[in-house]
């Protein structure tokens, strides 16, 4: 039995993922718009990018859905069943491995052996210091030196698996795309290329954390690749929810200032230069503390911990996306003033119509991609962002994974000697990647969308 | 090849990349010492990209296909990128269109016309000074020596291509390009800077290669003169052969499309549609925290006119005259400070927005910019159906679709271009758009500011014609913006002449055209250029 657990994040998440599709549908009305996405399919980067992200979006998608098991039944005809406090979502299902090999302490990538020296008993019964040998990697083998060959023929076999995977997964795309004409010019090559690298690569560490730590395990003994995986989840949703509140903010008040002029333009522009004149650490730090001081005082709302994280997570979200719409609200004001002097405004306004629908038609989808590219160029700033304030102990609650508090913990580990470095690197693989598709991705958005580099009549 | 010929481009060819589609299909021509040749052309002819080729300024994307360029014993193709240098404002001069852009904003005209003199020539710091004064003198700059001092934005646009024509004959170049040297100016200005030219060519024993597209400006200047459609020269001729006896259909057609002065419009309408008394449009200026008000910009300054029913009003003045910003209050698209503006008999300077509504169905407006004047991202039925439902023209939605259908096979378009895009079509068919969509729901008054300056000449004709002809069907009246003198005897039965925000002169088009009373019309008239047909009998 299991009981589901729905947190306001996943709620949000999922919301996002339908006004995506949403759009999506709508832009088949739209042959322009529909145009210009196209063209950011059509360059590689663009595609491989994409896949990327999309790739982390399904991961941060699976880890969404949270659900808590039950306890098997303490007594003879009890009623109620009790369920566990431990939250678990449908990723943790796929990375079994990872999540349940706990060590004791630190461990390197493929060791198996610990990292410290523990009290040993020998076999003759006297005590001696060494490394032991851990308690879940590597158990398999009887003799230490079959480790290498060992490695290598199951990366091997799981590599194989994840072509076969991928194989599948582009042969079922091709019979879906039968019907329709060529391939319209759209890289599929160089997609199904990325998609073959990824099904590997996830099949590599799946297969592989049955039988070792592939980025080797933390100062707990938890896996590190479990703990980058599952901080995914908090670097994705914090850079598209955080987003998602700058817009409002950003669309209607620069908007308004840059229409209506006057006295909305005289209160909008205070507001904004008010806002980016205090410095954004502070007031964010500010911020986190009264979110603790709330969570303290109402202790009972949030009984379980994943409860907790999630509130000041959402937090933050808030906090960052309030501090960080004076920039796009700044351009898209400017930008708002300079399409409201056009003519084809001007016509608009000498047939008499309204306000509302000379901006949502006539000003809106002219400064569109302002928004578009400022929506993907954010999304990378946020990421990186949340690493900062996790690492000066702002950021996210230390129990929910997350790149920062990876980088935060990193402090001591490379001061260690010998130091420790996969936590780090593992975070920061993950996270290069991801900010580095969002990059390249928004990069390809901006070319597509800006009409300085678009020509006319294209 | 004479020793009097100075450049000579034998079968120049330019195309996109490597083996695309040619721009310039293989012309020859050559100019003489101490001569005008005037390159005429429409946009997209292929006649600036034939300057760019000879200064070896081709954008990346395009190349020189084929072809040589001779300048004196110099092929300009086989010098290396250094030596093309040289022979760039050394011996080769080039004025541009935008004298706004093509000077520096940051840096004082000594400074910039220094800076040119030094690279080719070697003057000592002493002399540098006494040369550059006596550049600003030549070319008509009053107070040179102070001038020196003096940034771009402080002078005028007529100031600044002076200045422009100084820098390319700071270095005396044996060939002058000058690439649409007037298009940006006043008609006024134009004229000046035309007489300017003409004297430096004499006195320097210049040869010039004048890239225009305007008659007027040839018919005055030019020795001989070249006609250039889709990358190749239809004709080639000397001036008085080519006015009195075009060879090419389209040369023909360039040349008539300049009206003649001879026929006029009377003014035949008794009742005033509209009639403006007063008005006055003064902008505040503001001043300290506080934003008080310590004066006016007075942009239009007690201006009183009237356009009768069916009738054409020209309201005609060079830019910052106030003009467009008059017609654009009788839109109510500006604020009115003062005066009154009557309409069909109802005042209407005080309505507000909702009260204003049923008014925006009788006065309409036809913008300038054909480019800029319809959203990119709507299809033209969006734009034309837009004004028709929000003043509620048309019943229901088969009417709107009739009516869109009739007015757009009335301006000359096809009903299946309802469905299309701005982008695909050319500058006169978006004006022909714009117009339909006025037209959409059925005013009584259309404000044009300057519909056709935006226009190719052979294209601008057709608009015109298009309008007079849509006058005569439906009755409107035109509110007739311009700065161009010659389209108004084709067009106008009444004219009122502005001139920084005050009318000064008005009455019936022949009386103005004929006997202008005012000295500011006088120079206007003076400075039009005048028919090609007169001037070359």
């Amino acid at each position: 039995m299991i009981k589901p657990v729905i947190l306001w994040s996943d709620v949000l998440i999922y919301l996002l993922v339908i006004s995506v599709v949403a759009f999506l549908i709508q832009l088949r009305k739209r042959p322009q718009t529909r145009e210009r996405w196209r063209s950011v399919f059509t360059s590689k980067v663009g595609m491989v990018s994409f896949v990327v992200i999309a790739f982390y979006v399904l991961v941060a998608l699976l880890d969404s859905l949270h659900y808590r098991e039950a306890l098997p039944p303490s007594g003879e005809g009890e009623q109620t069943t009790a369920y566990s406090s431990e939250v678990k979502s449908v990723l943790d299902v796929v990375l079994h491995n990872l999540h349940e090999s706990n060590e004791k302490t630190y461990s390197a990538p493929f060791a198996i052996y610990s990292f410290a020296k523990e009290n040993l008993e020998a076999d003759d019964g006297s005590i001696y210091r060494d490394y032991p040998r851990l308690e879940h990697a590597g158990k398999h083998l009887d003799d230490p030196s079959e480790r290498t060959g060992d490695i290598l023929w199951r990366t091997l076999v799981a590599l194989m698996t994840g072509l076969l995977i991928a194989a599948v997964l582009i042969g079922l795309h091709k019979y879906v795309l039968r019907g329709s004409d060529g391939d319209n010019g759209i890289p599929w090559k160089a997609a199904y290329i990325t998609i073959a690298i990824l099904s590997m690569f996830t099949c590599w560490v799946i297969q592989l954390s049955e039988f070792y730590h592939v980025m080797g395990t933390n100062k707990v003994g938890a896996d590190v690749m479990y703990s980058s995986i599952k901080a995914i989840r908090t670097g994705v949703l914090i850079g598209t929810l955080a987003t998602m509140v700058t817009l409002p903010f950003a669309i209607i008040l620069g908007i308004s200032a840059g229409y209506f002029k006057g006295l909305v333009d005289d209160i909008v522009q205070y507001l904004y230069t008010t806002l980016s004149s205090i410095p954004s650490i502070l007031l964010i730090a500010a911020s986190v503390l009264l979110v603790d001081v709330y969570i303290e005082t109402n202790a009972e709302e949030f009984n379980l911990t994943i409860l907790r994280s999630d509130f000041k997570f959402l937090a933050l979200c808030a906090i960052l996306g309030l501090t960080s719409w004076t920039t796009l609200c700044r351009l898209l004001r400017a930008e708002t003033l300079k399409v409201s002097q056009l003519e084809y405004v001007q016509a608009a306004h000498a047939f008499g119509v309204s306000h509302g629908n000379i901006i949502s038609r006539h000003i809106l989808p002219n400064i569109t991609h302002i928004i578009l590219i400022a929506l993907v160029l954010d999304f990378s700033m946020f990421v990186l962002a949340e690493a900062l304030l996790s690492y000066i102990g702002v950021g996210v609650d230390p129990s929910m994974h997350s790149w920062g508090n990876m980088i935060n913990a990193a402090r001591s580990e490379l001061s260690r000697d010998p130091f420790v470095w996969w936590p780090v690197i593992s975070a920061f693989l993950l996270m290069f990647t991801l900010v580095l598709a969002a990059n390249l991705f928004s990069d390809e958005v901006r070319n597509a969308f800006d009409p300085r580099t678009v020509k006319e009549g294209n | 090849m004479t020793n009097n010929t100075v450049l000579q481009v034998n079968d120049l060819k330019v195309r996109v990349g490597q083996r695309g589609h040619e721009l310039v299909k293989g012309i020859s021509f050559h100019i003489d010492q101490g001569e005008i040749f005037a390159l005429v052309g429409e946009s997209g002819s292929g006649k600036s990209l034939t300057s760019l080729s000879i200064m070896r300024l081709l954008p990346n994307a395009l190349q020189v296909a084929g072809g040589s360029i001779v300048l004196r014993d110099t092929h300009l193709f086989r010098l290396t990128e250094a030596q093309m240098n040289d022979v760039r404002g050394k011996r080769i001069a080039m004025i541009f269109q935008e004298p706004q852009s093509s000077l520096n904003p940051v840096q004082t005209i000594g400074d910039q016309l220094k800076e040119v003199i030094q690279l080719h020539q070697d003057i000592a710091a002493s002399e540098m000074n006494q040369k550059m004064i006596s550049l600003l003198e030549e070319v008509g700059i009053p107070e040179p020596a102070a001038r020196l001092k003096w940034y771009p934005h402080q002078l005028s646009g007529g100031q600044k291509q002076r200045i422009m024509i100084a820098m390319a004959l700071a270095c005396e170049p044996e060939l002058l390009i000058a690439d649409e040297p007037t298009t940006a100016l006043d008609v006024t200005i134009q004229r000046q800077i035309l007489e300017l030219l003409d004297k430096l060519r004499k006195s320097h024993n210049l040869s010039v290669l004048l890239i225009t597209h305007d008659m007027g400006v040839v018919a005055e200047m030019a020795d001989r003169v070249a006609v250039m459609q889709y990358g190749e020269i239809l004709e080639q001729a000397d001036r008085d052969t080519f006015f009195k006896n075009p060879q090419h259909e389209y040369s023909r057609r360039l040349i008539n499309s300049l009206p003649g002065m001879d026929h006029y419009l009377s003014a035949n309408s008794q009742d005033n549609l509209l009639s403006v008394d007063g008005l006055k449009i003064w902008f505040p200026k503001k001043k300290g925290i506080l934003q008080r008000t310590v004066g006016h910009t007075k942009a239009v300054d007690d201006v009183s006119f009237s356009v009768g029913k069916q009738e054409t009003l020209a309201l005609v003045g060079e830019s910052g005259s106030g003009k467009t910003t008059t017609g654009k209050a009788i839109l109510r698209l500006n604020e009115i400070y003062g005066g009154s503006i009557r309409f069909d008999g109802q005042e209407i300077t005080d309505l507000n927005r909702k009260a204003f509504m049923p008014l925006r169905r009788d006065i309409q407006i036809i913008f300038q910019d054909p480019f800029s004047s319809m959203n990119p991202r709507m299809s033209i039925r969006e734009i034309i159906e837009e004004g028709m439902l929000s003043l509620e023209v048309g019943q229901n939605e088969q009417e709107r679709e009739a009516t869109m259908q009739r007015l757009l096979d009335r301006v000359g378009m096809l009903p299946e271009h309802l469905n299309r895009y701005p982008h695909e079509f050319s500058g006169g068919q978006r004006q022909r758009i714009a117009i339909a969509r006025a037209l959409a729901v059925n005013p009584k008054l259309i404000i044009c500011d300057e519909p056709t300056s935006a226009l190719d000449v052979s294209i601008r004709g057709q608009v015109l014609d298009l309008l007079r002809e849509l006058q005569d069907e439906l009755g409107v009246s035109y509110l007739f913006i311009t700065h161009d003198l010659s389209i108004i005897p084709h067009l106008a039965h009444r004219v009122a002449v502005m001139k920084n925000g005050q009318i000064v002169e008005q009455g019936a088009t022949e009386q103005i055209m004929r006997s202008p009373q005012h000295p500011y019309t006088q120079q206007l008239l003076a400075a039009a250029p005048r028919s090609p047909l007169e001037h070359a009998s």
